[in-house]
């Protein structure tokens, strides 16, 4: 048990020592320090998007909710129900029901140019048309201000991210789409889901001002519990009346998310893989100097009887020590930088600005440090061999 | 030019030691023998590039030699594996630098302490080997200094100290005075016979300097990668 203990008293003590040099070499390891924490700042930047919006899209579905499409359609934007066919999914087995009747939302989906309010450039806004039960079929949807509007009249409510992102969307002024007016009454929030991205009014009155007949384009159910999926589901593709798709809300948002999410995800390791190799290069250059600065007193060491391998570890224990440090920074920065930046992009699947904020999480954080770790390590570990490998006597001699 | 008997303490028989500078190869030390008895304090003299730096690595286990054997103790350390010969190093060995390869960054104490932190001794018992070695080299009251704020023969007293603190079978001085003035240098070679005499340390010290190596028991001339008792002409 002595031996692992005095070679752990060694690396201790090399390691104390080669950081109390760090003041002497401050220039270099500041460089690495910051090197590191700009990828890892990058890195978890970037992919705080992706984590934002994918959080945006499935906080929106639960898993007893369900959306029927049209058989074959991606989105909303392609499907059509029409009045008949919601109704007799509305009726479904599994269906959850109140006093009022079933929980179940036909709904309308139109798209409406408005102003960005960052850029000023037009941009694509959802405008859903909903039926009452609406709030029952969506988690946490409620009104943060002004009123629901009044049913069969032209009247909308606008999703905080939307009023947040979007030009005249405040509560009393009046949108103008299709062939009416629509005063807005009200802003609801959604829990940051993707309901926030749209402006909300009466399905019926939806249907008239965009001559859309007594047709919808989903049903949006809530089921009497998630196992009540699969019962629902069969009785809607089993029967022959229908010709429709059946997912869970939860499904259906993560697919929604899924390309922008990779998108995004891909582009961020890219960028961070190749800030990586310029800070490996950093940490190299960094601990290669601190092992020809020090290469008298490694020798001094290893010729008092401290071990090479000791020496190795040591090394790279202050080399991710360093780098560790930038991954802190870089983290920390992200996180004041980036998280809850709210901001709006395009979802592809349904042509429409998704509004979202982004999230730094803990477990970006914690991929963001590991990032700067691996730099470290091999950082660490070329400089720490040379320096454990070259011959004693020669550089007892190094000035 | 041997001395053969019961206490030998340092063996070193038929030595040879090649160095590879590209294809070239610099031949150092050829079919060498020296014996060094428990108890000398044995100088060796020789012109730069002679090979007298790298006897004493051969001796003191921080290189190996081409050829041939070298005995400490009774150890072969050509046959010590480099893990086995650090330990050896750290328990039989002194080493006293010309340049005193001090850690800057520690005090005068702490750098004494270094070869103790290889040993299973406790905090308390390093303290107190630690102070006895400084107040052999007359150091007590710079304990706390760095080498910074040290004079040369005061920063070669902590090397000093530093290579006898764990009480080492041998001590190994290379150029131990080369960095220092006349007065300095005589008192690190006052304090190096004073070792030798009153304490029987073993001392094998690398000098080019008559003057230090008139202080040895004994000296050998190295040149050409023999050794001789009389001086290089």
């Amino acid at each position: 048990m002595a031996g692992p203990i005095n070679w752990l008293s060694q690396v201790g003590s090399i390691t104390k020592f080669g950081l109390m040099s760090i003041p002497q070499r401050r220039g270099a390891a500041t460089a690495t320090i910051i090197g590191i924490a700009g990828v890892v700042a990058v890195l978890v930047g970037v992919l705080s998007i992706a984590a934002g919006f994918k959080q945006a899209m499935t906080v929106s579905g639960s898993p007893d909710a369900a959306i029927v499409l049209r058989s074959g359609a991606d989105s909303e934007m392609v499907s059509g129900l029409g009045r008949e066919a919601t109704r007799v999914i509305a009726d479904s087995p599994g269906v959850a029901r109140t006093a009022q009747g079933p929980l179940a939302s036909a709904e309308l989906f139109v798209i409406i140019n408005l102003p960005k309010r960052s850029t000023g450039t037009d941009a694509n806004v959802p405008l859903r048309g909903v039926e009452a039960a609406a709030l029952q079929v969506r988690d946490n949807v409620r009104i943060i201000q002004g009123r629901l509007f009044e049913w069969g009249k032209n009247e909308v409510i606008v999703g905080s991210g939307a009023a947040r992102e979007f030009g005249g969307l405040d509560v009393g002024s009046t949108l103008k789409v299709g062939r009416y007016e629509w005063p807005i009454v009200g802003i609801f929030s959604a829990n940051g889901g993707v309901s926030e991205s749209e402006i909300w009014s009466d399905a019926r009155v939806l249907q008239d001002a965009y001559n859309r007949g007594d047709s919808f384009q989903s049903v949006y159910v809530r089921l009497n519990s998630p196992g009540a999926f699969q019962a629902f589901k069969d009785s809607l593709t089993t029967n022959p009346q229908l010709s429709v798709k059946v997912v869970r809300q939860s499904e259906y948002y993560a697919e929604q998310s899924e390309t922008i999410t990779r998108l995004i995800t891909t582009l961020g390791f890219l960028i961070a893989f190749l800030m990586a190799i310029g800070a490996v290069f950093g940490a190299l250059n960094t601990m290669y100097s601190a092992v020809a600065a020090r290469t008298r007193e490694i020798a001094t060491l290893r010729a008092l009887g401290f071990g090479g391998g000791a020496v190795v570890v040591s090394l790279m224990i202050e080399s991710l020590l360093l780098a560790l440090a930038g991954g802190l920074l870089g983290g920390g920065l992200a996180y004041l930088a980036f998280n809850n930046f709210h901001t709006s992009t395009m979802n592809w699947q349904s042509f429409s600005q998704v509004t979202f904020a982004f999230r730094v999480t803990p477990e970006l954080l914690v991929r963001g440090i590991a990032w700067s770790a691996m730099i470290g390590v091999i950082g660490g570990l070329f400089p720490a061999i040379r320096a454990a490998r070259s011959p004693i006597a020669a550089a007892l001699r190094e000035l | 030019m041997n001395t053969q008997g019961n206490d030998t303490l340092v063996s070193v028989d038929g030595v040879e030691k090649i160095f590879h500078r590209g294809a070239e190869e610099i031949h150092v030390l050829s079919n060498l023998q020296l014996r060094v008895p428990s108890g000398e304090f044995l100088a060796l003299m020789g012109p730069s590039g002679s090979g007298k730096s790298t006897l004493l690595n051969l001796i003191g286990g921080l290189d190996r030699p081409t050829r041939g054997t070298v005995s400490v103790a009774g150890e072969r350390l050509d046959q010590l594996s480099d893990h086995r010969l650090a330990a050896w190093r750290a328990r039989h060995v002194g080493f006293v630098f010309q340049l005193y390869n001090l850690m800057p960054m520690l005090t005068a104490e702490r750098n004494v302490e270094l070869p103790l932190l290889l040993t299973h001794l406790s905090k308390a018992e390093r303290s107190q080997h630690v102070k006895a070695a400084l107040a052999m080299v007359g150091l007590s009251h710079r304990e706390r200094h760095y080498p910074r704020t040290l004079s040369g023969g005061e920063q070669q007293r902590v090397g000093i100290a530093r290579g006898i603190v764990t009480d080492p079978t041998l001590l190994l001085c290379d150029e131990p005075t080369g960095d220092l003035d006349r007065k300095a240098g005589d008192e690190i070679l006052n304090l190096l016979q004073g070792l030798n005499r009153e304490h029987g340390k073993t001392i094998i010290m690398v000098t080019h300097d008559p003057h230090a190596s008139a202080r040895a028991a004994r000296t050998v001339h190295l040149d050409k990668g023999q050794l001789s008792n009389e001086p290089v002409k």
